[in-house]
């Protein structure tokens, strides 16, 4: 937890944090809507036995009270998808509608790519891209299980990425939901800041600002791009997107989400921020009795 | 011939034999027609998808936009083994649309749900209908839900569902 010690100024209750932080996870799942309706799944829950809580922010989102989660009916038939209530944050606010064309430019093992697919009603195009080809395999096995037919698979470094593949030239949103040092995962992976040094955080950030720089590229004016991480750095979050508006045309927008969380931040270590940083969300494990996240909004402006 | 099959890539499947110009390639009128005259699924169901052929007789399902030909990792999912004698639709497939069927759909009950999800064969002789691939089912919160494709011959319900897919479940 040493490493955590540096973000005592910026976070409120911090021994909470602390405290939070040492906490397992319980085990969330998301409804996936294209193979059955809250409705059904929760009466196929409930006809097995498995006791579960939905999320008051998104009815979509359960922790189930089970030790196999994935040892369920509703897992074997794709009603449920193991994912992090965090983790279901960015889809929401990327907000996309049926047919739509969507870029999930990080997107293996496909949490967030078939849940984006699942918002659209499976109606669109999903491009679902990694650089890894060994997390490729993950993605389309969670793909195929969930029914994602609007879902294309490729496999490059999204900070070059070519849209020559395909027939159109910008999509309408964008999800940058950014390799990082992952501290948020720590209570998923308590080994999570086993590797963390400030020299890491600085070389992920800048794989970051290659990324999020080529997202907004390849996206339309007026189109959006949210970009997330699961880790607390004002590095590899505020100073991404700051970097990402001095450098493209953008601008950070508002977005509502019913989870409890703190602004994001306009200063870090000296450097200032723009103070629409505020804007973003910054989700703290003690705020929800979740993992840690970080979510920004931007509008493409030009 | 020179136009054949590349395993490396996308192409969409022709709409009708006419349009083929690949030799042994299922077209779109063909694959449509299969899952109508075996399961029953209408027609109309797949009106807003295409269908293409990534590796020798591999059938993927596709609701998105895309060129053809096209070299990417994935397009949908894959629906059904072709070039061969008996067509075999996938486990996830079947899952996804196996609520349309009405024909060779095999209800089992909790114990031949459970036995089949774990990828197990067994015997059931009181089936009457065809031989071949099936889509086993089971009734889940009130309502069939496909769980994958069996072959059924000789008495015996055999699991299709890959390794990978197979759980041992709560009975």
């Amino acid at each position: 937890m040493e490493p955590l010690e540096r973000y005592r100024p910026i976070i409120d209750d911090f021994d909470a944090f602390l405290a939070a932080c040492e906490r397992p996870l319980g085990n969330a799942v998301r409804v996936n809507t294209i193979k059955a309706s809250v409705e059904r799944t929760l009466a196929a829950l409930d006809e097995a036995g498995v006791d579960y809580d939905q999320a008051d922010w998104n009815p979509r989102v359960l922790t189930l009270e089970t030790d196999s989660p994935g040892s369920t009916w509703t897992s074997f038939h794709g009603f449920t998808h193991g994912q992090e209530e965090v983790s279901a944050v960015p889809p929401v606010v990327l907000d996309p509608q049926p047919g739509d064309r969507v870029w999930d430019c990080c997107a293996a093992p496909g949490g967030k790519a078939t849940q984006i697919a699942a918002l659209m009603d499976d109606r669109g195009t999903v491009v679902a891209n990694d650089n890894n080809l060994g997390r490729i395999s993950a993605l389309r096995f969670n793909a195929e299980r969930l029914g994602a037919t609007s879902l294309a698979v490729t496999n490059a470094d999204a900070r070059n990425y070519s849209l020559e593949r395909f027939d159109f030239d910008a999509f309408d949103r964008t999800l940058v939901d950014a390799p990082c040092s992952c501290e948020g995962t720590i209570r998923k992976n308590p080994d999570a800041l086993d590797n963390w040094s400030e020299g890491h955080i600085s070389s992920v950030a800048g794989i970051q600002k290659g990324i999020i720089r080529r997202a907004i590229q390849a996206t339309r004016e007026g189109g959006t791009v949210v970009y997330s991480t699961c880790t607390f750095a004002p590095e590899e979050n505020e100073a991404v997107v700051q970097h990402a508006l001095d450098n493209e045309s953008c601008r950070v927008v508002d977005f509502d989400l019913d989870l409890a969380h703190a602004p994001g931040l306009t200063a870090w270590n000296g450097e200032s921020f723009d103070e629409r940083l505020e804007r973003a969300a910054r989700i703290y494990p003690h705020q929800n009795d979740t993992g840690g996240f970080f979510v920004a909004k931007l509008e493409v402006t030009a | 011939m020179a136009d054949g099959n590349d395993g490396q890539r996308f192409d969409r499947l022709p709409a009708t034999d006419a349009e083929r110009t690949v030799d042994g390639r299922a077209t779109r009128e063909a694959v449509v027609d299969y899952f109508a005259d075996r399961f029953g699924i209408p027609p109309e169901t797949f009106d807003e998808y295409t269908f293409w052929e990534k590796g020798a007789g591999k059938i993927w399902i596709y609701r998105g936009e895309a060129p053809t030909p096209l070299e990417i990792e994935a397009i949908g999912m894959t629906c059904l083994r072709t070039r061969q004698e008996h067509w075999k639709p996938t486990t996830d497939f079947v899952q996804r649309v196996g609520s349309h069927a009405t024909e060779c759909v095999i209800d089992l009950d909790r114990e031949q749900a459970r036995r089949f999800a774990a990828g197990e064969d067994q015997t059931l002789e009181w089936w009457d209908g065809d031989w071949g691939y099936l889509i086993a089912a089971h009734e889940i919160a009130g309502e069939s839900e496909a769980i994958g494709v069996g072959l059924y011959v000789h008495g015996e319900l055999r699991s299709m569902v890959p390794k990978g897919r197979q759980r041992d479940l709560e009975p």
